[in-house]
C-alpha cells in the first residue's frame, strides 16, 4: 500500500471502480494503491470479482465507472501503453494447442516486438527454466495441465513485463513445478504483482497487501502482515 | 533484457496471419470441409437439376451459390481456434494495433477462398460445365474471382469478429453473412455468366466488375473503422 510521504505514484491504482456484467456489478467501488515492486494478493470466494479485477488492469475489460492505471496509464484511454508493460496468467492459458511450445512462444514473442534472436534465445531461456526444453518442440495438445500451466507461466513474461496480473498461478502445478516457476513470477522475480489465491497462509506470506472481495465489493484491504487467515476465511463465510 | 518496441501493424499482421496458416497446415479443417461442401454440391446440383451440363445463367447461378455456401464454413470456423484456446485475449494483451487482426484474418479466409477455388472451379468445370472456356476466358473468370474474394474475406472477418462474442455464433453467422454477400452473389454472378455461356469467349463488361470493387472499398473501409470496437470489451 502506498503511503503518502512516497513521492513517486502508485504501479497500479483504482478509485471507485466499478465493473458491470448487465445488472450485476462483478466489482462494486474497489479502491486501492500499490506501490511498484510490491503484491498486493487477492482473496475471495468464487464470483467475488477477482479475475474481474485482473481483467480489468490487463485491459481486457473496460470499466463501467471509476478509473484504473497500471504503471500510471489509464487502463481506459491509454491501454495501448500497458498491454506491452504487463504479463497476463488467467485461467486459460492462451496457447494453441496444435502448435508446439516453441512456436507459441515465438508466435507471442512477434506480438510483443521481440526480434528473431532475441526470441529465440529467451524462449530457450524459459524453456530450460520450467524444465521444458527437451518437450519445445511437441504440440501443447500432448502436454499434461501442469506442463500447459508452466508454458502458459512462460508466455505470461516472455517480454519481461514489468507487472504481472496472475490468477491463481500454481493451479495445476506440482511442488516441484510451483518451484520451478518461482523466479519467473514469484516474489523473487522482482516484479509488481497482482496474484489472487483461494490459500489464506500460502498468500498472505507472499504478499504485501491483502484485498479480500466479497461479492464484488472490498471487504479488506491492509497489509498483509497484518491480516490473519482467520480474517481470509471470514470471506468465504 | 530491454524493454521491446510495440512491432508495427503489418509485422503484427505476418504473425497472426504465419499463425493461421500454420494451424491450417497442422489441422487441416476449414479447407477440407470447403473442397468436400463444394464437390457433394456439385453433386445434388448434377442430380437436381436433371441435366448433364450447364451453361450461361444456370452455370453462374451454380458457381456462386456453391462457393458462397462454402465459404460460410469457412467463415464459422475463423476465429474457433481463438475462441476456444483463448487465442483472441492472447492477441487483445499484446501491444499491437487491433486492425493487425482484420488485416491477418481477411489475409486468411482470402488465402482459404482462393485454395477452395482452384479445386472447386476445375471440378465444376469437369462436372457440371457444358462449354470448355478458353484461357482468355478463364483468365477473366479469375479476375471476377479474385474482386469476389475480397469482399467476402472482408465481410466475412467482420461478420466471424462479430458472431464469436455471442452465443449463437452458427446462426448469427449465417444471419449476418448471407444478406451482406447478397451484392458480392449478384455482381459475381452476373459478371460470370456471359464467359459461362455457349459461345462464351466474351468481353468482361465493366459494370459488374466495378460493382464488385465498389464493394470491396467500401466494405474494406467499413471493416476497417469498426474493427476495434468489435474485438474490444
Amino acid at each position: 500500500m502506498s503511503t503518502e510521504s512516497e513521492a513517486s505514484p502508485p504501479a497500479i491504482a483504482t478509485s471507485g471502480l466499478v465493473r458491470r456484467y448487465g445488472e450485476r456489478a462483478a466489482l462494486d467501488d474497489v479502491t486501492l494503491a500499490l506501490d511498484a515492486g510490491r503484491t498486493l494478493v487477492v482473496f475471495g470466494p468464487n464470483g467475488a470479482g477477482k479475475s474481474t479485477l485482473l481483467r480489468v488492469l490487463a485491459t481486457l475489460l473496460r470499466p463501467t465507472a471509476g478509473t484504473a492505471s497500471v504503471l500510471g496509464r489509464d487502463v481506459r484511454r491509454e491501454g495501448w501503453a500497458v498491454r506491452g508493460r504487463i504479463g497476463f496468467l488467467g485461467h486459460a492459458p492462451l496457447l494453441y494447442g496444435d502448435l508446439s511450445a516453441r512456436e507459441n512462444l515465438a508466435y507471442h514473442a512477434r506480438l510483443h516486438g521481440l526480434s528473431e534472436a532475441a526470441s529465440t534465445e529467451r524462449i530457450a531461456e524459459l524453456l530450460a527454466a520450467v524444465g521444458l526444453e527437451r518437450r519445445g518442440d511437441d504440440r501443447v495438445h500432448a502436454y499434461s495441465r501442469g506442463m500447459v500451466q508452466r508454458l502458459a507461466v512462460c508466455r505470461a513474461v516472455l517480454h519481461d513485463p514489468e507487472v504481472l496480473l496472475l490468477d491463481e498461478p500454481r493451479a495445476n502445478l506440482d511442488p516441484a513445478a510451483a518451484e520451478q516457476v518461482e523466479p519467473l513470477i514469484g516474489r523473487s522475480s522482482g516484479r509488481t504483482r497482482v496474484v489472487t489465491s483461494h490459500d489464506p497462509a500460502g498468500g498472505l506470506a507472499e504478499g504485501d497487501v491483502a484485498l479480500g472481495l466479497r461479492a464484488g465489493r472490498q471487504a479488506l484491504l491492509a497489509p498483509a502482515a497484518d491480516v490473519t487467515a482467520e480474517q481470509i476465511g471470514e470471506l468465504y463465510r | 533484457m530491454s524493454a521491446p518496441s510495440p512491432p508495427s501493424t503489418s509485422a503484427a499482421a505476418r504473425a497472426v496471419l504465419a499463425k493461421e496458416l500454420r494451424l491450417e497446415r497442422r489441422a487441416p479443417q476449414t479447407l477440407v470441409a470447403m473442397a468436400l461442401f463444394s464437390a457433394m454440391t456439385y453433386v445434388v446440383f448434377h442430380f437436381a437439376l436433371r441435366r448433364d451440363t450447364v451453361e450461361g445463367d444456370l452455370a453462374s447461378g451454380v458457381l456462386w451459390v456453391t462457393l458462397t455456401l462454402a465459404a460460410l464454413l469457412g467463415i464459422g470456423r475463423l476465429f474457433v481456434a481463438d475462441r476456444d484456446e483463448g487465442g483472441l485475449e492472447g492477441f487483445l494483451l499484446a501491444p499491437v494495433d487491433r486492425t493487425a487482426l482484420l488485416f491477418a484474418k481477411a489475409g486468411a479466409l482470402l488465402t482459404f477462398l482462393v485454395a477452395l477455388e482452384l479445386v472447386a472451379v476445375p471440378l465444376f468445370a469437369v462436372l457440371l460445365l457444358g462449354p470448355t472456356p478458353g484461357p482468355g476466358t478463364w483468365l477473366r473468370l479469375l479476375a471476377v474471382l479474385l474482386l469476389a474474394d475480397v469482399g467476402v474475406a472482408v465481410v466475412g472477418t467482420l461478420v466471424a469478429a462479430i458472431a464469436v462474442q455471442t452465443r449463437a455464433r452458427d446462426l448469427i453467422t449465417s444471419i449476418l453473412a448471407l444478406p451482406l454477400l447478397l451484392p458480392v452473389v449478384i455482381a459475381a454472378a452476373r459478371a460470370s455468366a456471359p464467359l459461362l455461356a455457349l459461345h462464351g469467349d466474351h468481353a468482361l463488361t465493366g459494370r459488374w466488375p466495378a460493382v464488385l470493387g465498389l464493394y470491396d472499398l467500401v466494405f474494406g473501409l467499413l471493416a476497417y473503422a469498426l474493427f476495434d470496437f468489435l474485438v474490444e470489451d
